[in-house]
């Protein structure tokens, strides 16, 4: 069994910053599971108390279904990439590789031989004599893997990993990571902020804010039937559009926010004051307001290609919203709430 | 890597490693601590021991077998020349600062702002300069001291002591200096301010911590130096705290003890308190410094 | 024509309104000139006190100069055969490399210690911290004369430790008997430079990248491997600097001799600056002390190069 597992974490610096808030998790076994979220939600200290370099202000940490709260990194027997991969500067890659061997005591030609696979398999067997500052990037990134491959984990950590990677680089080196995942078939927990690279890798997503998991889910769920407004609007590029309409806010995803000739079935219509249009990828971003009772707020649609409808800026079109994709979220607390009957 | 099995064996084991490596890291900081400061602290009750109580082979020496007396302590302050030690150790401290940092501060700047392409090997022969010690020296300075009519006058400190100062501060500085991110001194010369208006308003508030620290050093070093002091000066209303108190403490044979450890604790405190408050900066400005020295 | 009009046409405008003022660009804009100007006053104040008088210091070893005749006159080696005729010359010679060499063991393993002590996080570091900076801020004299008594031959308190506990029956003469007198001195030199050394490997080991270390704490690695395989091989160049400058402050030390020992007894424990300074300032024969003080300078010479190359390796990793 390879599971971790979070009860009931806490975590707070000096007595005062909460940086974990009450957190349980359960991952499945050999999942691919994506902490997400801004810049201090609690994310990456949420891995850190799951490796071990930080000690929870109360619950507990299992691996495998044992509880190894209060025990050091080194006996929890996770492999961990850190965001710089914390190569060993001084070190020669092949050394780097084999290091986690010889702190476990495995005998010299067994070491060699497990280095040289995993470094083999990651492609890298030709690096094995040179030193990090010698190595691009993406040759570090693999070096990192390499290390962590050649231990046979069973749990594998990722702090944003792809952050320092430049644009270009970082799409390649995600397949790569994904690959090297479905190889080494290891429960992964992954942090990043980025939610593109959460939607593409994950098998579900932990969606985090201030210390607390807002929402776990597949990506499907998590982008469909978000459970508040902070994920509504954190996922998804351009985010969701909330409209106020009395005590609730109403949600569509900019995508299904089309001209209403577009739109059949049971619909919501609103006039849209367009404001001004973008061109992106082929979509016509269309940015203007409407007005569901509350006043006029504004709102994204994103328009395919395929959509031909002439729209120009300053003027009032018709559009709509399926009914089915609408939801609803509680204006003061920002939760999902039952759906309500809106004025067609 | 088979699973994890973890048993209660385990985790008492590093449960009682992980107690094991703070305690001995207690011990250790209190014996340092001790082996550190327990010379002063032996002074500091030296200093009000009476002569019966201090003279005597077989007394605790680190206990009041008879009462306290202030009496030593007195006589440091009011009958011998530590006062006036003090004073002259006190005045040639701010001048010697005073006159570094107007030939440092530029210095510094210039090494680490103005990319000039010969700012690192001057700054290297700058280290060097550091490393010509005073005993070398002090022959060939007490002479130019005497040339200089500057002989037995406490004056020959001021002039002399900044060759001691100045290399160190300027490397401080330096790494001060490259702490404070260039941007701010380009927008304050693109909003229309000159290289040296950009100096005086932008770089040297934001340096302002760096240049105590940098105070602070000069000034403990100028009180501990020795060597220059005992070879230029001798009249003792002259004198610094440093020769002062090894050489006029003392009557022929007679060594007046409690008042020496007097002077020695009462100097030494107030120097490592001050030190200990700027200790960070210290190391930041010499971490600084030392990467693209 | 990559721009469109409006642009353009506002740059045009203000550059109209607003010439560039030529008459700004003064001495205080002129880098190149500014920087020569800055640093001249140091420059100039360190050649004319410290290069003319290294120069000096090498005239005088070969000339005839004392304090009651001062007139110049070029003797050439005759200093030189009188100095290496003396054997206090050579037992202060060999003295300095003594005590340096031993010193500099010592000032590096308790300093690597120490620093370690102190950039752990725990109660009451700040009191810790005061108390360990005490040895090297103090000015050298004043606490060497602290020691003075505590190796006094008839009431030194480290004496009667070592009585009550039964040690020794009667007094060690720490300062008296040649051997213990050697080992006085060098203990009182590492006992004063083990805070620098601490402070300046502190500096090292806080520049380490923390996650390096953690890497090595998640790969498996405990305490002391990741102390002499990661930690120390990272801040080798730093733990050399220390052990340099430690080095550089016990060889060109007379403080603690002088203030301890004057050399004794019989000049058992002279070395090279305090041997110079009693034969240049306290006897008076100027020429004598320059040419025993030059010895110092060779070493001096190859230790500020072996900084200059570590400090160089340091800013490669």
């Amino acid at each position: 069994m390879s599971t971790v597992e979070v009860r009931d974490l806490r975590k707070s610096f000096d007595g005062r910053v909460h940086a974990i808030d009450g957190v349980d998790l359960l991952t499945g076994e050999g999942e691919y599971l994506v902490l997400l979220g801004p810049s201090g939600c609690g994310k990456t200290t949420l891995l850190r108390t799951i490796a071990g370099l930080e000690q929870p202000t109360s619950g507990d940490v299992l691996i495998g279904g044992q509880i190894v709260t209060g025990l050091p990194p080194r006996a929890r027997r996770i492999a961990m990439v850190f965001q710089s991969y914390a190569l060993y500067p001084h070190k020669t890659v092949q050394a780097n590789i084999v290091f986690p061997l010889r702190a476990e005591g495995v005998p010299p030609g067994e070491r060699e031989e497990k280095a040289r696979t995993a470094a083999e398999m990651l492609g890298i067997g030709h690096l094995l004599g040179r030193k990090p500052r010698q190595l691009s990037g993406g040759e570090r990134q693999r070096v990192a893997l390499a290390r962590a491959l050649v231990r046979d984990p069973t749990v594998f950590l990722l702090d944003e990993p792809l952050s320092n990677l430049d644009a270009k680089l970082r799409t390649s080196a995600r397949d790569e990571l994904k690959r090297f995942q479905q190889d080494i078939a290891a429960t992964t927990i992954y942090v990043t902020h980025d939610q593109s690279e959460a939607m593409g890798l994950g098998d579900r997503i932990a969606v985090m804010s201030a210390g607390r998991v807002r929402q776990i889910g597949a990506p499907v769920e998590i982008y469909d039937d978000p459970a508040d407004t902070f994920v509504a609007t954190f996922i998804g590029s351009p985010p969701m559009n909330l409209v106020p309409h009395g005590e609730v806010l109403v949600g569509f995803r900019p995508e299904h926010l089309l001209p209403v000739e577009n739109v059949s079935g049971e619909r919501v219509t609103a006039t849209l004051e367009v404001q001004r249009m973008e061109y992106l990828s082929g979509d016509r971003h269309v940015y203007g307001t409407v007005d569901l009772g509350d006043g006029p707020c504004r709102v994204i649609a994103r328009l395919p290609a395929t959509v031909e409808t002439p729209i120009a800026v300053g003027e009032r079109h018709d559009f709509a919203v399926p009914g089915a994709r609408l939801r609803f979220f509680d204006a003061a607390s920002g939760l999902r709430t039952e759906p309500v009957r809106l004025g067609a | 890597m088979d699973g994890l099995v973890v048993t209660d064996a385990d985790r008492q084991r590093f449960a009682r490693r992980h107690r094991m490596g703070r305690i001995a890291l207690y011990v250790l900081a209190v014996l340092s601590a001790l082996a550190a400061a327990g010379p002063f602290v032996w002074a500091a009750i030296t200093t009000f021991k009476q002569d019966s109580d201090l003279y005597r082979r077989e007394n605790n020496p680190f206990v009041f077998n008879e009462l306290p007396t202030r009496d030593h302590l007195d006589l440091l302050l009011t009958g011998t020349g530590f006062a006036t030690f003090a004073w002259n150790t006190l005045w040639v401290g701010v001048l010697v600062v005073l006159i570094t940092l107007a030939l440092s501060l530029p210095a510094a700047y210039s090494l680490a702002r103005l990319d000039r392409p010969w700012a690192g090997r001057m700054g290297i022969a700058i280290f060097f300069v550091y490393l010509v010690p005073p005993t070398l020296l002090f022959l060939s300075l007490s002479r130019l001291v005497v040339g200089l009519g500057l002989q037995d006058s406490t004056w020959s400190l001021v002039v002399i002591y900044p060759t001691i100062t100045v290399p160190v501060s300027v490397w401080l500085l330096i790494g001060f200096l490259k702490t404070i991110p260039k941007d701010i001194e380009e927008q304050a010369m693109v909003d229309g301010y000159s290289r040296v208006g950009a100096m005086v308003r932008v770089v040297a508030p934001l340096l302002f911590p760096g240049l105590v620290a940098v105070v602070v050093f000069a000034f403990t070093l100028t009180a501990s130096e020795f060597i220059y002091a005992l070879a230029f000066i001798s009249p003792s209303s002259e004198k610094v705290i440093s020769t002062g108190v090894p050489t006029e403490l003392v009557r022929g044979d007679v060594f007046f003890w409690q008042s020496l450890q007097a002077a020695a604790v009462l100097v030494a405190v107030p120097i490592a308190l001050v030190f200990n408050l700027f200790l960070d900066r210290f190391i930041a400005g010499f971490t600084q410094g030392a990467v693209k020295g | 024509m990559a721009r469109s009009a409006p642009p353009a046409e506002a740059a045009a405008t203000t550059r109209e309104q607003r010439p560039v003022d030529l008459r700004r660009r003064g001495i205080a804009d002129r880098d190149g000139v500014l920087s020569w100007l800055l640093l001249t006053p140091a420059v100039v104040y360190i050649l004319a006190l410290v290069g003319v008088p290294f120069v000096l210091a090498v005239a005088f070893s070969f000339s005839d100069v004392t304090g009651g005749d001062p007139s110049f006159d070029w003797v050439g080696l005759r200093n030189f055969e009188r100095v290496f005729a003396d054997p206090i010359f050579w037992r202060s010679l060999r003295n300095t490399f003594l005590f340096t060499a031993v010193s500099m063991l010592f000032i590096v393993i308790f300093g690597k210690v120490l620093a370690n002590i102190l950039i752990a996080d725990f109660r009451g570091r700040w009191i810790v911290r005061f108390c360990v900076l005490l040895p090297w801020t103090t000015p050298v004299a004043l606490s060497t004369i602290t020691w003075l008594w505590l190796l006094d031959s008839v009431f030194s308190p480290i004496d009667w430790v070592l009585r009550q506990v039964g040690l020794i029956q009667s007094n060690m003469f720490w300062l008296g008997q040649p051997n213990l007198a050697m080992i006085s001195v060098i203990a009182v030199h590492v006992w004063r430079l083990v805070p620098l050394a601490a402070v300046i490997m502190m500096a090292g080991l806080l520049s380490i990248p923390k996650d390096v270390q953690e890497q090595a704490a998640v790969d498996g690695a405990g305490y002391w491997r990741r102390m002499f395989e990661v930690t120390i091989p990272l801040t080798a160049p730093v733990i050399a600097i220390s052990a340099l400058f430690g080095a550089i402050f016990t060889f060109t030390d007379m403080t603690v001799v002088y203030v301890l020992t004057r050399g004794g007894p019989t000049n058992e424990t002279q070395v090279l600056a305090s041997w110079a300074f009693f034969k240049g300032i306290e006897g008076s024969d100027v020429a004598q002390g320059a040419a025993i003080a030059l010895f110092l300078f060779p070493l001096l010479l190859a230790a500020a190069i072996a900084i200059l190359r570590a400090v160089r390796r340091m800013e490669v990793s």
